[in-house]
């Protein structure tokens, strides 16, 4: 299959795109001028905030539906999901970039991003998580790479990766599996400044969950906007199949959400305060409604229908991430007399590197053979 | 007057926790010691308040060898807030103050080392955890327990600025160059780098009461349950500067309350507190435990290996199980 050079570069969204890459590139430059303080209202009861929050774990959520498909296509043999496996592996690869891009900008001295590599600290999650980043994002480099061999028609490579594909895929899979629980792992530190609401022992196995579920939704609306967009087709069947998916692991998290909300006490979440709306915000819209609407037999068979429960899942995945990072540490920060919200320039940031992500997977719909196609050569 | 910690944890959200993360609320074991730890005693009742502490810690740590305060061509930072020429203005520890003096305050505030109606100081910095959380959270080992002394050190040239640290110290230690375009964590060092010429922490040198001293942990803890079994009222030769000072005060002992904060709080520090007001009442965070917090992530940590292999293992697994599912239809 060839690339799809019909789509059309100068359309409105594109500029739009284009122009909050440049202000964000804006921020960024002046950011690395100026320092942290200039730009965010990042303090020391919130040092970490909207990069961290929703770029880096966001970010990283999100990419999940890169192994999913991944694992489905080539561990379980699930053929059925092939058409989806490049944009699926594409949109994890431009993911973990601009995680990689988020983090750069938001550690103090950026130019000493490589110091994980070289100065281990086998106790730090932080470390943990930094080797993963970089062995994850070199496999999903490989992973992606079939597409530009084919694009410039270098046959002896493509062999060899049809080859070593397996492997690298089960590599992929279990660093990402790993990457995203020790996501979670990292506030396993902070049991004294987190609100109980979302503070557990379990905190890892619920981040993987969330963003099984969350993976799955982005692959499926990807799926559907492309297609859209696009103008290409993806069998309904595909969609279904991604929504019983996101069923399944909703289903397992709501258990242990309940679980863990009575451990800590069902009271907190029903008191009024920040904490408690946030958390019921997030349950209502991540797991509930999306549960209600997908136990609906019609529902779950109506593409539409799905589009909608998708939103839902990725909104409440994220205001989960941002409630673990910001919002449940609130009680402890107010006792400090801090408090924090993001600048302009920090959303601005935020805005210009979730548009470069677009842009970057509308350029690779549009000059590499992306869809309908499977991963490996023929 | 001394509050029951166990009952107070429970009554709160953090006992919830504690109880759930399989941590002991039962008095937990006094952690042993390396054998040359040091750390300081700080006895708010004997503490006045003159802010002595603060300036030389600044002072002597803006000396070029080894002052967590040093850059080059940095005058002292003492912080003049509202153009107002105080140095002891800063009401929170900063990039700029490593410790710092409090004051509890409550109603008419004329009693001294009481609740109501009454006023203490206390003086924050750096615990030195014997095992500290920023130590186990940090990905580059910048921040490091040295082996010899404990102190709890920050190695600026490998920090990379990630602020785990920060996230992860219980009491909210590290602090970070919030105004400079390349910030790094600053944070107590114990005086490290004064050891090697003979001095110790300066807060303790320049303390004229006696209500920081330094010395071996071991003595320390000694004599702060020394203290905590004098009588009221009574007459004590405190020791001034360090524990084994032959320079003392002698002084009446005020009411203890029945605590040395930093026995066993976050699983032992080498900075330990005696006041006469409840700690929580100073501004300590009641939800911290004696939990060792690396422990915390450790626990995940030390499964990673075994899990690499799980995954590795069930992905070969499934592979060839499933190998069959399209035989014949592969090229659908």
């Amino acid at each position: 299959m060839t690339s799809a050079r019909e789509i059309r570069m100068w359309t409105p969204n594109t500029i739009l795109l284009l122009f909050a890459i440049l202000v964000g590139g804006g921020v960024a430059l002046y950011r690395l001028t100026s320092g942290l303080g200039a730009v965010t209202n990042l303090n020391d009861t919130y040092p970490w905030g909207l990069w961290l929050a929703f770029d880096v774990l966001g970010g990283v959520a999100m990419a999940a539906g890169g192994f999913i498909i991944a694992a489905a296509i080539y561990l379980f043999n699930w053929k059925k999901y092939k058409p989806i496996g490049r944009p699926a592996i594409l949109t994890a690869f431009l993911g973990y970039l601009m995680a990689v891009v988020a983090l750069f900008l938001d550690i103090g001295h950026p130019f000493r991003l490589w110091h994980p590599m070289i100065m281990w600290q086998v106790h730090s999650v932080m470390w943990v998580v930094a080797i993963h980043v970089v062995l994850y994002t070199t496999t999903l480099a490989i992973e992606s790479s079939p597409m530009l061999f084919e694009r410039i028609g270098k046959s002896g490579a493509l062999k060899v990766l049809g080859k070593i594909m397996v492997g690298v895929v089960a590599f992929g899979v279990m660093l990402s599996t790993l990457h995203q629980s020790s996501l979670g792992a990292v506030f396993l530190i902070a049991p004294a400044k987190m609100s109980p609401l979302w503070f557990s022992e379990f905190i890892p196995y619920m981040f993987l969950i969330s963003a099984i579920a969350m993976g799955l939704c982005m692959v499926s609306t990807e799926a559907m906007l492309s297609a859209r967009f696009f103008n290409h087709h993806v069998d309904v069947e595909i969609y279904r199949g991604l929504a019983r998916g996101t069923l399944i692991s909703l289903s397992l998290l709501l258990v242990l959400k309940i679980f863990f909300l009575f451990r800590s006490g069902v009271g907190l979440a029903f008191d009024g305060s920040l904490e408690g709306n946030m958390y019921l915000l997030e349950m209502a819209i991540g797991i509930v409604i999306p549960m209600i609407l997908l136990l609906n037999s019609r529902f779950r068979k109506e593409p539409d229908a799905i589009l909608g429960v998708n939103i839902l899942v990725i909104v409440g995945v994220l205001v989960n991430r941002m409630n673990v990072c910001l919002f449940s540490m609130q009680e402890y920060s107010a006792a400090q007399g801090s408090s924090y919200f993001p600048t302009l320039m920090e959303i601005l940031l935020t805005m210009g590197i979730v548009s470069l992500g677009i842009f970057l997977f509308k350029m690779a719909a549009k000059h590499l053979p992306l869809f309908a196609n499977p991963l490996e050569p023929r | 007057m001394a509050i029951n910690r166990r009952d107070f944890l429970k009554a709160t959200s953090g006992g919830a926790l504690l109880l759930a993360s399989g941590a002991t609320v039962a008095e937990a074991e006094v952690k042993p010691l390396t054998p040359g730890a040091v750390g300081i005693l700080y006895d708010a009742t004997l503490c006045i308040g003159c802010k002595s502490c603060m300036v030389n810690c600044k002072k002597y740590n803006t000396i070029e060898e080894g002052g967590a305060l040093y850059k080059p061509g940095r005058e002292i930072p003492y912080d003049f807030p509202g153009d107002y020429p105080i140095w002891d203005e800063v009401t929170e520890l900063s990039d700029t103050s490593l410790s710092i003096i409090r004051a509890y305050k409550d109603g008419t505030g004329l009693n001294r080392n009481q609740v109501e109606d009454g006023f203490s100081f206390v003086k924050n910095h750096c615990m030195h955890c014997i095992e500290p959380a920023c130590a186990s959270v940090c990905p580059v080992d910048a921040l490091h327990k040295d082996p010899a002394s404990g102190a709890v050190i920050h190695r600026r040239e490998r920090c990379i600025g990630c602020r785990y640290c920060q996230v992860a110290c219980p009491f909210g230690i590290p602090k970070f160059e919030w105004g400079s375009n390349n910030p790094l964590i600053v944070k107590c060092q114990l005086c490290h780098h004064r050891y090697a010429s003979g001095g110790y922490s300066a807060c303790c040198e320049y303390c004229p009461t006696g209500a920081s001293i330094f010395g071996p942990v071991e003595e320390l803890r000694a004599e702060a349950k020394r203290r905590l079994a004098l009588s009221y009222g009574s007459t004590y030769d405190f020791p001034t500067q360090t524990v084994d000072s032959t320079h003392r005060m002698p002084g009446k002992v005020s009411r203890y309350i029945d605590r040395i904060y930093g026995m066993t709080e976050a699983g032992g520090t080498q900075y330990l507190l005696l006041a006469g007001v409840p700690f929580d009442k100073l501004g300590f965070n009641p939800r911290i435990s004696d939990q060792e917090y690396p422990e915390l992530t450790w626990s995940y940590i030390k499964k990673v290996p075994v899990l690499i292999a799980a995954l590795l293992a069930a992905g070969a697994v499934s592979y060839y199980a499933t190998r069959d599912r399209n035989a014949g239809k592969s090229e659908e």
